[in-house]
């Protein structure tokens, strides 16, 4: 129960951590106003490092602030980071922490979607018809970004995540 | 045991399903009833905005220790250009002053009230920009605990950067007037011809221009670098704010409006503190109702 405790309080910690980077500090370090998306990176990492249900509920957890501080519906973003946290959760099996190709290919995966999604609802939807111009100058350089900064970031929850898991099978051990 | 129950016996499947319910129902209650977050609001206020503040100022602190370190060259050099700019200025000033004398006498011989009332504003520092890249939403650090209200013009400067639209006890979210889903309604200041400004995430983009259309004018009355205010029509933003200046413009097809492109006054790349104007524009019209 102690153990499941440190979980939630370490993921809270690093939602609250990337959420405030990213709309401080890497909103400082934007090229050419397009920062990266640190929150898909949470959401979907630990989606796949944990399965279905935890992606799912982290990613509702990281829309939700999204839509608390800048949204203009309460709901929209969590409901897009859920979907996407769970279904990041299906590559659970086909993950092993030594190979990055995986998650490079889902977060940037999981990163193009978002913005599809954002796009269709948000801008198509109210006649903004140019999905060209909003491919190459808002999506792809968001794309690029986010993975450069998986690269650091992956490994960083990667690490975090083993060293929850180790001491959760030990105490798992003791119980036997 | 309820906690068991939702631990073990619900299918993962079907949580995802009442929570997409329960998103969706929430969107169209946020939506329909205009209703923000409410407790949530409060709650995520406290936690995050201290922390925002914390990491902002700490930013500043770099920026500006990285100013210093701008050569002293530089410096001399901006201090005499400025100088000069400092004797033109006050020579325009004084020419100014002259007039306002004038138009004050003017003003009191005819028995009307100034205009344009000086607002009463309160100033308040950025902290936190739209995490992602297709809105221009922001938050301030002051909240309803100072008064701040929806609908409350912001400016820098001279110019109008946007409109609170939500608030929480100790911060408040502004729709800058560059944001793609920003409508402001505005005239030519020489000719008071109305418009409507549009934010526009493209152009911005492109040119950090924003677009403004259905202008109705008489033939090339409005040039480019004629002056944008926002309207005496609209609802929610005061009379006579500065937008921006016309940088391009060109007839519709329809030839009978006009419609362009415009330089914003205020510099959104480097906002960092901003007022918030405390006079509703729609108070009046409240009062008139009730």
């Amino acid at each position: 129960m102690k153990l499941r405790l440190r979980r939630k309080l370490v993921v809270f910690l690093i939602i609250g951590i990337c959420f405030l980077l990213q709309c401080t500090l890497f909103q400082a370090l934007a090229f050419a106003s397009i920062s990266p998306n640190l929150l898909i990176v949470v959401t979907s990492s630990f989606g796949f490092m944990r399965g279905r249900k935890e992606g799912m509920w982290i990613g509702l957890l990281c829309g939700l602030l999204l839509d608390i501080f800048f949204g203009s519906v309460i709901g929209f973003y969590a409901l897009i980071y859920a979907y996407l946290g769970y279904i990041n959760g299906f590559f659970r099996k086909m993950f092993f922490p030594d190979d990055i190709k995986l998650p490079l290919i889902l977060i940037a995966m999981s990163d193009f979607s978002y913005n599809i999604l954002v796009y269709l609802f948000l801008f198509f939807l109210r006649g903004k018809l140019r999905f060209p111009y909003y491919l190459i100058h808002i999506m792809l350089p968001e794309l690029v970004y986010t993975i450069l900064v998986t690269i650091i970031l992956y490994f960083v929850i990667l690490k975090i995540n083993q060293k929850l898991e180790v001491s959760e099978r030990r105490s798992a051990g003791k119980f036997v | 045991m309820r906690r068991k129950l939702t631990k073990h016996s619900i299918p993962t499947k079907y949580t995802l399903l009442i929570l997409t319910c329960v998103c969706v129902i929430v969107m169209f209650v946020s939506f329909t009833l205009n209703l923000s977050g409410g407790p949530l609001n409060t709650v995520a206020g406290y936690v995050f905005v201290p922390m925002q503040k914390g990491i902002n100022s700490i930013g500043t602190w770099f920026v500006s220790r990285a100013d210093d370190l701008k050569s002293l060259r530089d410096v001399m050099q901006e201090n005499r250009e400025l100088q000069e700019q400092v004797d033109q200025l006050t020579q325009e000033l004084n020419t100014i002053k002259l007039e306002q004398y004038e138009l004050d006498n003017l003003r009191e011989l005819m028995d009307l009230d100034q205009k344009y009332p000086s607002y009463e504003k309160v100033a308040a520092r950025v902290i936190g920009v739209d995490g992602g890249n297709w809105f221009n939403i922001f938050l301030i650090d002051k909240g309803t605990r100072d008064g701040i209200e929806k609908d409350m013009n912001v400016i820098a400067g001279s110019g109008l950067v946007g409109i609170v639209i939500d608030t929480g006890p100790n911060y408040a979210k502004v729709r800058s007037i560059i944001d793609d889903a920003s409508n402001v309604s505005g005239m030519a200041l020489s000719t008071a011809d109305r418009c409507i400004i549009n934010g526009n995430l493209a152009s911005m983009n492109e040119n950090q221009v924003i677009e403004f259309s259905d202008l109705k004018c008489d033939d090339d009355t409005v040039a480019t670098g004629e002056q944008i205010v926002t309207s005496h029509i609209s609802d929610k933003y005061l009379e006579g704010i500065l937008i921006g200046y016309v940088s391009t413009i060109e007839r519709d097809s329809n030839n009978l409006t006009y419609s362009g492109t415009i330089t914003p006054a205020v510099d959104f790349q480097h906002l960092q503190e901003v007022l918030v104007i405390l006079d509703k524009k729609n108070i009046q019209k409240d009062q008139e109702e009730s």
